[in-house]
């Protein structure tokens, strides 16, 4: 067995041959692009698949990654096109003020377009994109005086440092070459992991500490600058825009490009582009009747979307997946430590007096409650007692509509899902929300992530703790498996680990038993007793007897919104209401 | 103050091409939850049809219309056939990229076979208009506004006092609770889709006199509708109705008032100004996900 820094500094040199090797890659197709003379029409086609490449990687982030949709993208690239036209041609600016000011314009929009609209989902995002997009075609058209109408903007300079064709062309390879590099890099950072997390799950990633609108807004802005890139390039390229060149159509284009390379990775937004630009060229014919070049990439889109999800590159990836077994982790693993930071007072969670009303109806009423350090405390009832919308109003999905929830001495009433995750707030759910598209090691890495978690945050110690954390709930030799091979049972623990790894001062168990068999149940009873031996606060919500009785050191029990009774097993279990709440009254019982 | 009536009298029936189009957004959405993105093509099919019909073909209005009305039948069900069906069990995003991509195939292939050239469709009536005082009524826009007036009556008798109206509404609201209760779910959505092609073409054949009818029409009336919807609160039937109404009459003053080129950006800003400080609409209601 090695250890985890032997393991580490292995993958670090794999990776850092990887990066060795693509620098040298790049190196020799700037030599080409730089030092081979290219007929104008060659160099035309290549730079025109470069800058939109750019583009496209833009989408490759927000589509691919974050799940969001942007069909503005023409309209960004058009931007970044028309700051470097107007200001180089009108205003006499320097090409690198120009491109600056263009991105910071892209920037602006992307971020406003981000924050208004992202908060409401997807179908708004699309429909006002499309807005956007038709907004700024028009004023491209009608603000004559600025952007000089129809008529477009000619005679574009390139950079004094890149004048020739081909040493601009090289320099554009080297901004794809970077830009290619970071949205490959992306996804296994934390803003991108943060990214995947909302587009698989967003419940999940809000509960996790991720804040979901900042990491929305974030991926369209990037994608929004990329376009801006990608636009500004593309006008030094050609010398030459018109507003046509940024129509609605065009963002269909972007679009198609990045859904048939494949929107997982920026290789795919490369082989998208490259293929939409050539056939065309190829199938010149196609263009001498208006329209019907389009109809065949709105009939690309559908046979895409309905045959091969995935794209091109995903579907190359898929078999070499299948080629390639699965790698085996073994090393030495540290026990897993629960560090407890604040320790303000003996009671880790107050309850005062909170009651949620669904208009007429009291789901929750007047319910009180104390979790003191270091306990397990369960919450019990029958159903509709109220358990499930308590929690819920806990870890704020819902807002209370009277009372208040107090968190290590802290009022966490009105605190935001991920905020009081990062208040030290951990939970697991009913009906598992794990990220589908992740390994078992990379959700529990969201975990620890946390923000608040007072561990180290360098990558090595992140997923040391998280392999910690999934070698305690007795998975760590399948840590690199996706949760989507794992069984329910499995899942579940997975869910606690990935808690677990975040250093909660509180761990909120939501019907840990719930579809587990006998097997997994006694398991379960035996994790938490581990957990709980390690001196973390449990609040656990369950209906399994056994396992309350047998875990729990102190039991709430509801009925109809209220508290009926309160205090040790023994007591609570034998206290007439709760009897007769499970049970039904003793007139019943006598017939 | 006579231009203010006239103003307001072609916002409304304009707003009322727009109210249909939503109408047709909101079935589609409340059945599958997912917005369609072709929704503007179906008025566009339909008023090509039309010029095929009754420009091309010289046959007489009616039966174009109606020969119109039965083709949308058919090209409803082959949308939900080609572009939804296959993925209805996949999340929102594939059904959205999948109906933008059915939109910009059908107005390309629209294109192809007609050309850009913008087709005129005449009038339905042969009587043009009359005054009432200073105001003049275009009988083309008096027919918009009360096709409009019966077809939300008749959509208000059929949900709530029919048998399929019940059986539609209760698959919008639970879909596996209504396949359990024995309604067949496909079929549902598949009447959703016949439908709602069919008043987006009734939409697309009243306004094509008014209108040119081009490949853009689909494009164009499809985000306006789009806006109304989010105006009255998104999957609202009244308020799609109602913001329809609003935009159309924004716009039309808009234009007078203000300037003609940025006559269809009116939609957009109204758009925009609702998401950011009203987005769930004027009658809408948050929902929040459950854990």
């Amino acid at each position: 067995m090695s250890s985890m820094i032997d393991i580490y500094r292995a993958s670090a040199q794999r990776k850092q041959r990887g990066l060795l090797a693509y620098i040298a890659l790049i190196a020799v197709l700037v030599y080409v692009a730089a030092t081979t003379t290219f007929d104008g029409y060659i160099t035309n086609i290549l730079m025109q698949a470069v800058t939109y490449s750019v583009a496209v990687m833009g989408l490759t982030v927000v589509l691919g990654l974050c799940g969001q949709i942007n069909l503005a993208q023409a309209a960004f690239f058009g931007l970044g096109a028309y700051a470097v036209g107007l200001g180089t041609v009108d205003y006499g600016l320097s090409y690198w003020i120009c491109l600056g000011l263009g991105l910071a314009v892209v920037f602006g929009f992307g971020a406003f377009l981000g924050t208004s609209t992202i908060r409401l989902g997807g179908h708004y995002l699309a429909m006002v994109t499309i807005s956007f997009q038709q907004i700024l075609t028009l004023v491209m058209i009608n603000w004559i005086p600025v952007t000089h109408g129809p008529d477009g903007v000619s005679r574009i300079l390139k950079p004094s440092l890149f004048n020739t064709p081909q040493s601009y062309l090289a320099f554009c390879v080297v901004v794809l070459a970077v830009v290619g590099y970071l949205v490959w890099q992306l996804p296994s950072t934390k803003l991108g992991r943060a990214m995947r997390a909302v587009r698989d799950n967003e419940l999940a990633a809000g509960v996790t500490g991720i804040d979901i609108q900042r990491t929305k807004v974030t991926a369209f802005a990037i994608c929004a600058l990329l376009g801006g890139l990608g636009g500004g390039l593309f006008a030094g390229g050609f010398s030459y825009v018109s507003p046509d060149q940024f129509s609605f159509a065009e963002s269909i284009v972007f679009l198609t490009m990045v859904l048939l390379g494949g929107v997982a990775s920026p290789i795919g937004a490369v082989i998208g582009t490259g293929l939409l630009i050539l056939i065309p060229e190829w199938l010149r014919f196609l263009k001498s009747i208006p329209g019907l070049y389009l109809a065949i990439y709105g009939l690309a889109v559908i046979l895409i979307v309905l045959f091969m999800p995935d794209g091109i590159w995903g579907f190359v990836v898929q078999r070499l997946k299948s080629l390639r077994g699965s790698l085996r982790f073994s090393a030495e693993l540290p026990e897993l430590t629960l560090v407890q930071t604040q320790a303000h007072a003996d009671e880790v969670l107050v309850v005062n007096n909170l009651a949620k009303h669904f208009g007429g109806l009291k789901a929750v009423d007047d319910i009180s409650f104390v979790v003191k350090r270091g306990s397990v405390h369960a919450l019990i009832g029958p159903n509709g007692s109220g358990k499930t919308t308590t929690l819920n109003v806990l870890s704020g999905l819902y807002t209370p509509t009277a009372g208040a929830v107090k968190l290590d001495g802290q009022d966490i009433t009105h605190f935001a899902p991920h905020e009081r995750t990062a208040y030290g707030l951990g939970r697991t759910f009913q009906n598992i929300r794990l990220f589908r598209s992740m390994t078992a090691l990379e959700n529990v890495i969201i975990g620890v992530e946390r923000p608040g978690n007072p561990v180290d945050h360098a990558p090595i110690a992140l997923e040391g703790r998280a392999r910690a954390a999934l070698n305690f709930v007795g998975l760590g030799d399948r840590a690199d498996e996706l949760v989507t091979s794992f069984s329910y049972g499995h899942q579940r623990l997975i869910e606690i680990a990935r808690a677990l790894a975040g250093n909660p001062t509180l761990l909120l168990l939501d019907e840990p038993a719930a579809g587990l068999n006998s097997t997994e149940k006694m398991e379960l009873r035996d994790l938490l007793k581990r957990i709980a031996a390690k001196g973390l606060t449990i609040l656990i919500i369950d209906h399994d007897m056994t396992l309350v009785s047998e875990v729990a050191e102190h039991i709430t029990v509801l009925n109809f919104g209220r508290r009926i009774a309160d205090g040790d097993p023994v007591s609570v279990l034998n206290h007439p209401d709760v009897v007769t709440a499970y049970l039904g009254s003793d007139a019943n019982a006598a017939h | 103050m006579d231009i203010v009536f006239q103003l307001l009298f072609q916002g409304i029936g304009i707003g009322s091409v727009y109210a249909l189009v939503a109408l047709g957004f909101v079935l589609i959405f409340r059945a599958t939850n997912v917005v369609n993105f072709a929704q503007g093509e179906f008025s566009m099919v339909a008023a090509f049809l039309m010029v095929i019909f009754s420009v091309d073909l010289e046959w007489p209005y009616w039966i174009s219309f109606i020969l119109s009305l039965g083709g949308m039948a058919i090209y409803g069900a082959l949308f939900n056939l080609g572009v939804y069906f296959p993925l209805r069990h996949r999340t929102y995003l594939p059904v959205i990229i999948s109906t933008i991509g059915a939109s910009i195939l059908v107005s390309n292939s629209t294109l192809a076979l007609y050309g850009p050239q913008p087709q005129v469709l005449s009038n339905l009536l042969d009587f043009p208009g009359f005054n009432i005082g200073t105001v003049y009524l275009d009988t083309q826009y008096l027919l918009i506004i009360g096709v409009t007036v019966v077809l939300v009556a008749f959509q208000y008798w059929f949900f709530e006092h029919t048998l399929l109206g019940k059986k539609l509404q209760a698959t919008s609201q639970d879909k596996e609770m209504a396949s359990l209760l024995g309604i067949p779910v496909a079929t549902m959505i598949m009447v959703t889709f016949v439908y709602s092609a069919m008043i987006g073409g009734l939409a697309g054949i009243l306004v094509a006199p008014i209108l040119f009818v081009s490949i853009h029409m689909g494009g164009t009336i499809a985000l306006k509708a789009f806006a109304a919807t989010i105006i009255g609160g998104f999957g609202d039937v009244a308020g799609a109705i109602i913001g329809g109404l609003a935009l159309g009459v924004i716009e039309t003053f808009g234009a007078a008032y203000v300037s003609v080129p940025y006559k269809d950006g009116f939609a957009f800003l109204v758009l925009v100004a609702f998401l950011v400080f009203r987005p769930q609409g004027i009658f809408g209601e948050r929902v929040a996900e459950k854990a």
